[in-house]
Order: structure tokens, then sequence, then C-alpha cells
């Protein structure tokens, strides 16, 4: 790791003044793509600066059909909360299959979706909610926010401050694990909102980051079962492809993840 | 057997200080003065090393030098060595490139050193690295072995045309042929035996002091053979001679193969700590250990089995291509001839057997010995064939083992090794029982209406341990021999050192050890330690790989006790004023057989010190050392069946059981040898789902961090069914064959047995990663 000046925010009024003091900031939330990065030298921010401990940036509130988990709430705390489980328990499943006990009790759903790693888990149960990301700034549909791997719709020095979801009438998630970084190789989020709209996303497969797949979605709003997706054909054109998943074997995951997500879901 | 004596579950010794964090290691270990190395590495898998301008980093804060591989060889450093010559089937010696510890001219593989940065700091060494700028021609490069051997390809060594080290055979081609050509059925199967990082927990780290007045060195390593360090550094890379260089490996965090070798990194700190006047210390990172610690298996290989009418195999050709990486490693050309080949009868009487072996230069990470070395290759293969065949052959895999099994010892196999003992039906049974194998049809009809597809596979090792006889070996191109050394020293008040060149590097050493000398007199093993892992302490050993500590190390002290307790009885005996032939030693004490006189082991101890009165003529002490030579390779055999499920739609594995029913001979400690079976198991797993070290075609690595290399987690492996069935190794006199690889060495067949069978296709890779499994299903 390189020399680096740590601060400790304590608002996100004073985080973004921190900001906007230094050279080449880095906002750091539970550190668990940010630290890795750095030690490998890869990063070498200025200074860094944590919104791990600021107040306002803790915690779940469920309102009506609105379910707000603000941005520095760890996995750890989303999964075993009780509002989550009772208003979107997908939600509270991914955040408990998410990593390890040790990157759960660091990692943030902020920290989550600002990466926007193609294999992170929370795009898709963003994308396929249709929530909303909350900023200092500005309201962004979870649409908007993710605009390709790595690449989110935030600006410099914009902070995430909460993401807020309607609550579906069902929701399920499913993944396959990475099998060295566990990470998701693929992972598909399935929700039926109350007005009955169909909404699918998965993770980890396309080489464009997180992913609506509407073909899954039309076979699910016409009958929302399991055996509705057998008919669906995945292309594997522009999904990813490394060692451990062929864009074949992908495209094949995010379909046979979607028929587990519907029977998870119910 | 006593509460701590032989096959006792006796609670691991060592454990309070791992557990507590008071382990030892050499990067734990801070000298005065001690300077920081940091390694600049190519980044290119083949390279001409055009020039190395280290004028900027030399002016950074910190720094004490920056040195190339071209001073090293200036200095007259040696190169490294390979300590096994293998001869080709023309008559020729291997055919070996020049591998300088640091490279001056030409890098071959991703990894390799080309300087070395010295500074106050770790930090302010990798800092300077950066500085460092190194202009490379890059060459072209070849990664895959089969791509390495065709005309035209990159060649590595201008004294290796072809980039071919040997091609080398063993056993009677002609009765093979024969064997073949009056077959009733022949199967052939073509295999792949991934390459493997070996990944030990402590990453490898060396201190080097040299201390100029005396003119002497000390190395702090990690180390698997400490001894064996020294012999080598000094007869080959002239660092100096051995009285002047002390080797230290204190705690070492597991090795599994990989710290037997003598690498760069330490000739490099020894020479460097003379030319700056102060120790030097480096502890590789994980990016390192992946890139340079000495990579395991990587095997290609065609076989053919004949079997006559009755199923009885008649015949066995194979033909194998092992990639050796970039450089001859230390023992590396020992692993795919005499520790593979020798070992592909199995179980099985097979009149005839002809295989060969082709050894090929790549530019790639070196490869040598990993936790079974050869042995698991040929298992693999093995049990791959009978179940194979037993497929063709339409019979059941266990029942087509059983047909062939060696029943009456010794049995002298067509490949060199000759079997003392083993009851191979024995461990068969034990597993099938354990598995309840008469079950599984209808397991697996149940499994089937749940949607999964479900498989048993069974794998019957064996491998040869205890390595080995020193005069054997030699005559097969060993450069060493392969006895162990070991002393007992009695103290003035009766507590008791054990000094062994066998080292612990997790194996549990200071515990089994101090139970044979629980189990011979009587004492508690609080009152006895374990010295190994430093030069200047024990007199000589050649260190612990092949599972030849207990067999060879621990027989060593057996023999050096034996000698120990003769001198003890006859202080006893002139004590109590009673005939030599009458003492016993019961609970620490020495009685006159038939009566209540005894003497305590502490009163005979300080007879002997204090000289006050012993037998006329005795030297006073009571301090004995043996060297000890084995007779014969031990055997340990057993056989692992393993149940698991195949999901269709993801292609993932899930193991529904595991069973081992191992033959090690007696055991020491029973908890200790369930350890070591249950590590080498998981290894083994891991190399049948998980585990492969990949290069792109420019010998680019792709899986240098744990990201990309898929390592076994607890999750990954199921809870282990383990027992013993016992046929004791008449070839030492505790009967022991050793049990450290075993569960490596068997358990990957295992795993792609029931897996093919799950999905009734025979073909299929290691690692049978998800992805794999699936498109072998989809596959035409």
């Amino acid at each position: 790791m390189y020399q680096t000046t740590y601060h400790r925010a304590s608002s996100v009024d004073e985080a973004v003044s921190l900001f906007g003091k230094s050279s080449e900031a880095k906002f750091l939330a539970g550190g668990q793509t940010l630290l890795p990065v750095m030690k490998q030298r890869l990063a070498s921010p200025s200074d860094v600066i944590d919104l791990g401990k600021i107040k306002e940036l803790q915690g779940v509130e469920l309102s009506g059909d609105t379910l707000t988990i603000k941005a520095a709430t760890t996995y750890y705390d989303i999964m075993t909360n009780a509002d989550v489980k009772k208003a979107i328990p997908a939600i509270a499943h991914l955040t408990s299959v998410l990593g390890d006990p040790a990157v759960r009790y660091r990692g943030t759903i902020g920290g989550s979706i600002a990466n926007n790693d193609p294999a992170a888990d929370f795009p898709a149960a963003l994308l396929a909610l249709g929530a909303t990301v909350k900023t200092n700034k500005r309201s962004i549909s979870a649409e908007d926010f993710f605009q390709g791997l790595f690449t989110t719709a935030l600006e410099d020095g914009e902070i995430i401050t909460a993401v807020s979801f309607p609550v579906p009438a069902k929701a399920g998630y499913e993944k396959m694990r990475h099998p060295a970084s566990r990470f998701a190789l693929t992972g598909v989020f399935v929700a039926q909102t109350k007005s009955g709209e169909v909404r699918v996303a998965a993770t980890g497969a396309s080489q464009s980051g997180v992913m609506r797949v509407t073909a899954i979605e039309a076979a699910l709003k016409a009958n929302w079962s399991p055996a509705a997706v057998d008919g669906v054909s995945i292309s594997a054109s522009g999904l990813l492809a490394d060692i451990h998943g062929t864009a074949e074997y992908r495209a094949n995951l995010i379909k046979v993840m979607a028929q587990r997500a519907v029977a998870a879901a119910g | 057997m006593g509460v701590e004596g032989i096959g006792a579950r006796v609670v691991r010794k060592e454990d309070k200080r791992f557990i507590t964090g008071k382990g030892r290691y050499v990067d734990d270990i801070k000298l005065t003065g001690m300077t920081h190395a940091h390694f600049i590495r190519s980044p290119h898998a083949h390279a001409k090393v055009k020039g190395i301008d280290s004028s900027a980093a030399l002016k950074m804060p910190g720094v004490v030098a920056v040195l190339t591989g071209q001073q090293i060889v200036d200095d007259k450093v040696g190169n490294l060595i390979c300590g096994w010559a293998i001869t080709s089937k023309d008559g020729s010696p291997m055919k070996m490139g020049a591998w300088p510890a640091m490279a001056p001219e030409t890098v071959r593989f991703v990894g390799q050193a080309v300087a070395v940065v010295i500074a106050e700091s770790k930090n302010l060494a990798r800092d300077a690295a950066e500085a460092v700028v190194v202009n490379y021609e890059e060459l072209p490069a070849v990664a895959d072995v089969h791509a390495a051997i065709k005309p035209g390809a990159p060649q590595l060594h201008p004294e290796a045309p072809g980039n071919q080290v040997y091609d080398w055979v063993i056993g009677d081609e002609g009765a093979t042929d024969a064997a073949f050509a009056k077959a009733a059925n022949v199967v052939k199967l073509d295999v792949t035996n991934n390459r493997l990082a070996p990944n030990a927990m402590e990453p490898r780290a060396a201190i080097a002091d040299y201390d100029a007045a005396e003119e002497h060195f000390t190395l702090y390593t990690t180390s698997q053979n400490p001894h064996v360090a020294r012999l080598v550094l000094s007869a080959f890379y002239n660092i100096a001679p051995e009285h002047k260089l002390r080797v230290i490996a204190p705690d070492v965090g597991g090795g599994f193969g990989s710290k037997i070798f003598i690498y760069p990194e330490e000739m490099v700190a020894l020479w460097a700590s003379k030319k700056v006047g102060r120790p030097v210390k480096w502890t590789g990172d994980r990016t390192e250990a992946f890139l340079t610690d000495a990579h395991g298996r990587d095997h290609v290989t065609h076989a053919e089995m004949a079997f006559d009418a009755n199923n009885k195999i008649t015949g066995l050709k194979v033909k194998t291509y092992a990639n050796f990486g970039a450089y001859m490693s230390l023992f590396s050309s020992s692993v795919p001839t005499y520790l593979y080949a020798t070992l592909l009868s199995g179980q099985y009487n097979i009149p005839a057997i002809h295989a060969e072996v082709v050894g090929v230069y790549t530019n790639t990470t070196p490869v040598d010995a990993y936790r079974g070395a050869g042995r698991p290759e040929a298992s693999y293969l093995i049990e791959r064939l009978m179940e194979t065949a037993a497929r063709q052959l339409k019979v059941d895999p266990a029942q087509l083992r059983r047909t062939n099994f060696i029943t009456t010892f010794p049995h002298q196999t067509p490949v060199i090794m000759a079997y003392d003992t083993g009851d191979f039906n024995a461990s068969l049974d034990a597993a099938m029982k354990a598995i309840d194998y008469a079950g599984f049809p209808a397991r697996k009809a149940k499994a089937k209406a749940d949607g999964k597809l479900r498989g048993i596979g069974v794998s019957c090792y064996i491998e040869a341990c205890g390595i080995a006889p020193s005069k054997a070996v030699g005559s097969l191109g060993a450069g060493v021999g392969l006895w162990e050394s070991a002393e007992v020293r009695v103290n003035p008040v009766g507590t008791i050192e054990i000094l062994t060149g066998s080292h612990s590097h997790g194996q549990g050493h200071e515990t089994t050890f101090c139970q044979l000398v629980a189990e011979r007199l009587g004492v508690p093993i609080s009152q006895v330690s374990i010295v190994h892992g430093d030069t200047d302490k024990v007199q000589f050993g050649m260190g612990t790989y092949g599972s030849r500590s207990a067999a060879v190390g621990l027989t060593a002290i057996l023999k050096a006790m034996e000698k120990m307790e003769a001198k003890a009885k006859k202080i006893a005996a002139h004590a109590l004023e009673a005939s030599e032939a009458d003492i016993v030693i019961e609970n620490g004490e020495f009685k006159v057989t038939g009566t209540d006189k005894a003497i305590a082991l502490p009163m005979v101890a300080l007879a002997a010190y204090t000289a006050h009165n012993l037998p006329d003529g005795m030297e006073p002490g009571l301090k004995e050392s043996a060297f000890y030579d084995p007779t014969n390779f031990t055997f340990p055999a057993g056989t692992y069946i393993c149940e698991l499920e195949v999901d269709p739609g993801t292609g993932k594995t899930s193991f529904v059981n595991f069973v081992a029913a191992d033959d090690f001979g007696r055991l020491i400690n029973p908890m200790i040898v369930e350890g070591q079976v249950h590590g080498g198991l998981v290894q083994g797993i891991g190399q049948a789902l998980l585990e492969h070290a990949i290069y792109d075609a420019n010998g680019q690595p792709v899986t240098a961090s744990f990201m990309d290399y898929a390592m076994p987690r607890a999750d990954d492996v199921p809870s282990f069914n383990l027992s013993h069935t016992t046929t004791l190794c008449p070839g030492n006199p505790l009967g022991i064959k050793g049990c450290g690889e075993a569960g490596a060495i068997g358990a990957s067949a295992a795993v792609i047995n029931a897996i093919t069978d799950a999905i009734g296709k025979n073909n299929l890779e290691m690692p049978a990663t998800p992805d794999r499994v699936w498109r072998t299903i989809h596959a035409g």
C-alpha cells in the first residue's frame, strides 16, 4: 500500500468538504473493494475519507410500501434486520449469501453499488426491484444508475446516502458462486411488483455489468412459475467468459438461476 | 500402550504455541541491522534482459543496494542444480539448461527474478523496485507441453533441443507388446493431470546473516530439510563451506513438497548479506508464491490396458509428457520417472508394463514434488483406467479390481517396486461396507427421482513411502542417500531430548516422536522434547517429505533409544547389583524383573553424569545417536469410495459420502493420522474439483491469486468417514508405512470416477468444475 491520509468523516457534509480539499480522494465504506486494490498498489488515493461511521448513513426504515436501506448499513445488519426480513426477504437472503462472514460484517450496500462490480449481488436486486438510489445531490433510478462495468451515474464527489426499494409482491434471488472468488458467477434476482409487473436482473453474466433479462420477464409475466422459463432461450453473445465459466455456461445459469429464484419466491 | 504411548490419541504438544499465536516463523524473526529484499521479477514468459537501470532507485530513501543477475554470475555463485540424474532411452544423460539464481541474460518464466533491491524496510524496497528500469526484448514463449515439442516451437535452452529434457523408459516393451497382441480386450484412456500451485499457508521466507569476523553465515529459512539445504548451498552454490553455514528452519507453516527445494531467493539473500554487510530478509507474498513456488503434477498421458477373456489384466502401456516448466528444480527429474512409473502396477497383478516419459521444458514456473509427487499421477491414471475398463467390459468396478488384486506377498512388480505386504481385499471390503456399496443402486434411483445425478467412484491406491534405501536410490540416479539420523540425550535430571533430522512443518512430530519415548520408558511426554530444524544442533538429517518421518526418522530414533537403553540398563544393573539381562524398563523405572528392586530413570541418568559409580570402563554420560537406512520402501495402500450428486442444471457436485479405508501399518497417534488423511483428501478433492494453475498460450499465468485459483474451502468437502485395516510393515521394527500423502494420492480418482458414473460419460478432465461438468453432460 502506498502512503495515504485517512479521514473519518462524521457527517455527509464533512465528507464532501474533505473530498473537495483533497487532490485524489477516495471514499471508503466497508473497504471490501478499495482496500485490497490499495494493498496491491493498484490504487493510490492521496486521501481516504471513511464514511463508515456517519450516523445518518446507518439503518433501515420501512415506511408503507417502501423499504429504505441507508448506504453505510453493513450486509450483516441488513440480513438480520426485522423490517428487511418482513418486507423483502429476498434481500435478507441475498445478503446472507454475499461473501463470507468477514465480508458481511464490513461490506455495505452503498459500497457494493458504487463500485458496480459486474459480479456483485446487490445491483441485481436494485435493478429487478426498480429501486431508487439516493445521493447527497439527487435521486437516481437503478436503471439509470448502473451504466456498465464498474461505471455508475455518480459524479465526482457524490455520495450515496440510501437505497429505496418498493416492496414487491414476490421476489427471489439465486446465484452460482464463482469457485475461487465466491463472487456471483451468475446471480439472478426475480421480482413481481404489486401491480403485476415482472422484472428480472442478472449479475455476473454480462460484459456490460448487471442486466435485465427481458425474455425471462415476458415468460414469467405470462406464467409466474419455474416451468415457464423452460422454453426461453438465452443468447451467449455479450456474456462474460473466463476459466470458471464459458459464455454458454453463464447463459444456462441465467435460466437455471431464474427458475430457482422463482421457486424460492413462491 | 501407555496413556501417552504408541497408539494413543495424544493432543498435540505444539498446538498450544500455534493456536495462541506463539509460533516462531521466519518472518517473526528480526535481527539487529536487518535489511529487506524485494525482487524485481520478469513480467514476460520469455525475454532477453537487455539492460537494467537502477540509477534512480539507488537515489531513493533507504535503499542500500540494487543487485543484478550479472553480479551474481560475476561472483561465481553456482547455478541451481537438479539432484537426480535421469538417463534417456538412448543412453544419453538428461539435457539441462543453466538456472542462475537471478537471470543475467534471459528470463524464461513470468516471475523469474532479474534483480533485487535491498533497503531499510520492505516498503522502501518495494518503492525503489518500481524505479528500477529493466529493458526486455520479448521472445516467443510456449506454455503447453504438446506445443513445446512441435517442430518450430520457441526453444528455451540450447542444451535441450526440441525442449526435451529426457525420453525415459521403464519395463519390458517386447513382453508388453506381446500381451497386447493376445489381448481379448484393450482399454484406452487419455488423461491430463492438472498443474497445481502448492499454496502452503506460510509463504516462503529467508533471513541471511553474514558474520564477517567469523566468515560465517546463518540462514533462517522455510525449509523441510535444512541439512539438505546446507549441503546443496555449500557443495554446489559456493556460498560457504558447511562448517561456515548454519541453516535454521524454525516453525514452518506447511510445505507439501514446495519447501524441499533450495530456491533462488535463499541463495540471493546469503550472497547479498555478505555484499551489503548486514542481515537481509525476504518474505514472499502470495503472488510470489503462485509465481515461484515449484508447482506440482502437469502430466499429459495416453495409456492402454490389455485384458484377457477372464478380465485379468495382461499388460499396460503408458506414454506420459511431463511439463517441467522453465528449469529443472531440485528433485523434479525423479518425480515423473522413479516416483511415478514405478507405481504403475497399482494394487494389481500386471505381468507386463512398459512406460515412456518425455520431460519437456516450457515457459512456466518450474514443476517439482508436490504432496504425493508422482504417485498421485500414477494412482489417478490406473484407477481411471480400471473404472473405464469396468464400464467397457460391463463388470462391477469393485469386482474388476478384486479380480486383479495382488494377494500374495512379497510381490515383485514389472516396474522395480517389490511390495512387501498388504491386504487389498480387506481395505476394499471395509470401504464398501462403510459406504453401503450394495445399497447404492437404490439410492441412485431415489436421487434420480429428485432430479439429481448420483454416482459412486472407487479408488484403490498404493504408494511408496519411507524413502528410501540409499543404495537403491543411488543406483537409480539420486544424488543423496535417504537415511535418517537421530540422537537421544538423557539429561542428568532424567529429562530427554530427541534430536532428529526429520523436520515438522505441521505433521506433529513434537508429539508423535515423544510417544515412542513414552512407550519405551514409561515417562510422560512432558519430560521429552524434540529438537529439529537447526544444523548446529542436529548432527545431520535428510528432512521430511515422501511420508518418511515415521517410517525412517522415528526408526532412527528407535535405534538411538535402543543404544541408550542398553547403556542405561548396564548402569541400573550395576547400581542394583543385578544382572543386566534381568533389568526391565517400566513406568520410568529400571526394575529387576520379578523383584521390587528398582531405580528411577533420573537416578540412572544422574549416575551416568556424576560417574561416581559406573561399571568399570564405561564412559560417562547418557547420549546415543544412530543413522538408519531403510531396507525397502514402505507401501501404504487403501480404498477410497466417494458417493456424490451432480446437479444437472449447473453441473455442480455435492458430496453425499466419502469413505477412506487405509492401511498405514502401525499408527503412532491415530488422531494425528486422521488429520493427515483429512488434509490429504482435501488436497486430492481440490485437484479433482477446483485447483488448476493455468497459463495462456504466451505463458502468462491466469491463476496467480486466490480470486482465480480455487483452493478448497471447508464447505467444498464432505465430513470424511475414516477407518483402518492394518498389515504391519515388515521393513521396519515399528511396522510403520506412513500416512502423509495417501489422501492426496487416492482421492482425485474416486471423485472423478464418481462424477463420470453420475453423468454417464467417461471422459472428464480435472478439475471437474461445474462449467466443465455441465458442458460434458450436454456435449454430443
